[in-house]
């Protein structure tokens, strides 16, 4: 009887576990590229982000919405450790890339390599086009010139950028550019060295609509081969170029950012299950 | 009533004062310049005009109007080998003012100038180009540390000592050079004695917190996004501060050198007390050698006019060198990238 009962609970147990699995293999058809398992981040003893759980799927483009202040840039920089210079800046728990913890056993020099980031202003060296293209690769080690110029060639081609500069590689340095062929260059610079992610930091913040459409359309092709996280301000833009969205809100109380609402962009837009999200999207606030 | 009037009330006194702080302003600037403009102008006027060929080919000539008895080769480790005792006899005070006309005695005061400023320019060059390679290194990596690594009790500490030795007179960094170095025993138990090196050295004393403290604040101005970029390209902080950061102040870092090696080259105090100064063309650091500011120091009070013009002259090199230094080192370190 008690035996009886024990095992019609383990099975009920272990069918809630499986339909979870389900709803989980649904929700991200893709594999999961990073994983945060309650993630806390630290400045000092001020605490930006609380508890936040999300799997961000891999050659997908996932953006992160909010109001100011919620911590978006916080979590997105935490992924690639940019926060290491900043003293006191600490995080608990786990944000792991494919399943290896990032704040543990991943050197943040072997951890940018396969992370790479765009910014919000563009920020091209004082070097020439090339040499800002070929900067990561130099970086690895790699002198010989035939790979670096097949490198470089390739990287401006994907980020749309190639016919623009081909013939001024080497005369002109890569701030002599306008600002979208800065950040198209940025982006070329992270894509040379083939990153597995990523990281874009409101890259069209500082940019006018052409050149933001011309970063959309890029993005758009790129999350073929990467896996794209971005943090934007604008949600025609998160709605524009993502397949996934996160949405997240500062707590009143504490100002620690937390994860309100995760999933598909169009679910986040259309339909979605927190209040708060709902009435961030309609632009009630924000 | 004007619209303007009703507008501002007092649109005609903020006028008037706006008018009178330009003026005042202008008064200061003009003022400022003043002492600028007159030394430079002096030292042109006066040592423009003691330049020949011979100023930048010949070393010092005492003066004389008719050529010395040759007395044989001149001993080259004598710095006073051709200081001619017989001319300076000759011009005795006593002598050339009481006898004016005494022949000998008014014959050396109206001597042309003639010999030139060789030893001088090569003096100065060795000297300062040893201490810029001394403090070159040392400056721009204590630089890179104070801006690479600001907040810790190590770089307070030194960025208190620059600022504290720079402002230092130079006498006593001369005195601190003779008593280190001038005044060392050497192996063989004899002090070490006026040397070349030793000017060298004094000199990295006053270079380095100037270096230090330029090569700090330039890259202190490159932006912060710039170090992060190279950072999350997977680079090192020492391969982005040497191939990022660096490069970026570069014309920045150049100019704190140029500063130093003109405030090297123009010291006087410290070579008087470490590398004493010489008349012949010495090129042996580990000897006493010329420097120009010594020659402009000893002959400015010599009672030849020929040897008073000797020194403006030399003063006016002096000008002209750093000045072109300065020109050559910048054209050789301009970007070349095409910046627009």
């Amino acid at each position: 009887m008690d035996e009886a009962a024990q095992q019609s609970r383990l099975l009920s147990g272990f069918a809630k576990t499986i339909a979870q699995a389900k709803e989980r293999a649904a929700q991200t058809s893709h594999e999961t590229k990073i994983e945060a398992i309650n993630f806390n981040f630290f400045y000092g003893s001020f605490q930006a982000l609380r508890n936040i759980s999300i799997r961000i799927p891999s050659n997908q483009v996932t953006a992160i919405i909010g109001p100011s202040g919620c911590g978006k840039s916080t979590f997105l920089r935490a992924i690639n450790r940019m926060h290491d210079r900043t003293p006191g800046a600490r995080g608990e728990g786990q944000l792991m890339l494919d399943g290896v913890n990032i704040y543990g056993d991943l050197d943040p020099v072997k951890l940018r390599r396969r992370v790479g980031m765009v910014f919000q202003r563009p920020n091209p060296f004082v070097k020439s086009i090339y040499d800002n293209v070929a900067y990561g690769l130099r970086v690895q080690g790699i002198r010989d010139r035939r790979i670096l110029d097949e490198k470089v060639e390739t990287a401006l081609r994907r980020a749309a950028l190639w016919d623009e500069v081909k013939d001024r590689l080497h005369k002109a340095s890569g701030t002599a550019l306008s600002g979208g062929q800065q950040q198209r260059l940025c982006i070329a610079r992270a894509i040379a060295v083939e990153p597995e992610v990523i990281l874009m930091d409101e890259p069209c913040s500082a940019l006018d609509p052409i050149a933001t459409m011309k970063i959309e359309d890029l993005i758009h092709e790129l999350s073929a081969s990467f896996t794209i996280v971005i943090v934007t301000h604008n949600m025609q833009q998160a709605m524009r170029v993502s397949d996934m969205t996160a949405f997240m809100l500062m707590d009143r109380e504490t100002r620690a950012g937390e994860l309100i609402e995760f999933g598909p962009t169009d679910e986040i837009f259309t339909n979605p299950k927190d209040k708060r999200t709902e009435d961030y999207v309609t632009g009630r606030f924000g | 009533m004007s619209l303007k009037s009703s507008v501002s009330p007092n649109y005609a006194r903020r006028k008037a004062v706006d008018l009178i702080m330009r003026g005042l302003v202008l008064i200061a600037t003009g003022l400022a310049i003043v002492p600028l403009v007159l030394i430079i102008g002096y030292v042109m006027i006066i040592g423009g005009s003691a330049l020949n060929w011979e100023f930048f080919t010949d070393i010092y000539q005492p003066p004389m109007t008719v050529s010395m008895p040759n007395t044989g080769p001149i001993d080259p480790n004598d710095p006073f080998a051709n200081l001619d005792l017989g001319a300076l006899v000759g011009s005795e005070p006593a002598t050339g003012q009481a006898g004016a006309g005494d022949e000998k005695g008014a014959d050396i005061l109206e001597a042309p100038p003639r010999g030139g400023v060789l030893h001088g320019i090569v003096g100065t060059m060795l000297i300062t180009t040893v201490a810029l390679l001394i403090a070159m290194p040392i400056g721009i990596m204590a630089g890179i540390f104070l801006s690479e690594f600001p907040d810790n009790s190590v770089a307070t500490t030194v960025r208190f000592a620059c600022d504290v030795l720079s402002g230092a007179p130079s006498i006593i960094v001369g005195v601190t050079a003779y008593i280190l170095i001038v005044n060392a025993k050497g192996p063989d138990g004899q002090p070490l004695g006026f040397t070349g090196i030793a000017g060298s050295i004094a000199l990295t004393f006053l270079m380095v917190p100037t270096i230090t403290r330029t090569t700090e604040e330039v890259l202190k101005l490159v932006p912060e996004a710039t170090r992060e970029a190279a950072l999350a390209m997977g680079a090192t902080t020492w391969y982005s501060t040497f191939t990022v950061v660096v490069p970026t102040a570069l014309s920045g870092i150049v100019t704190g050198i140029m500063l130093a090696f003109a405030r090297g080259a123009g010291e006087t105090a410290p070579l008087i007390m470490t590398v004493l100064g010489s008349n012949v063309l010495m090129t042996n650091l580990l000897e006493p050698m010329a420097a120009l500011p010594l020659i402009t120091y000893r002959y400015t009070e010599s009672p030849f006019p020929s040897e008073n013009t000797l020194a403006w002259g030399s003063a006016f090199v002096l000008m002209m060198l750093v000045l072109l230094v300065n020109i050559l080192v910048r054209i050789a370190t301009r970007n070349r990238l095409r910046m627009r």
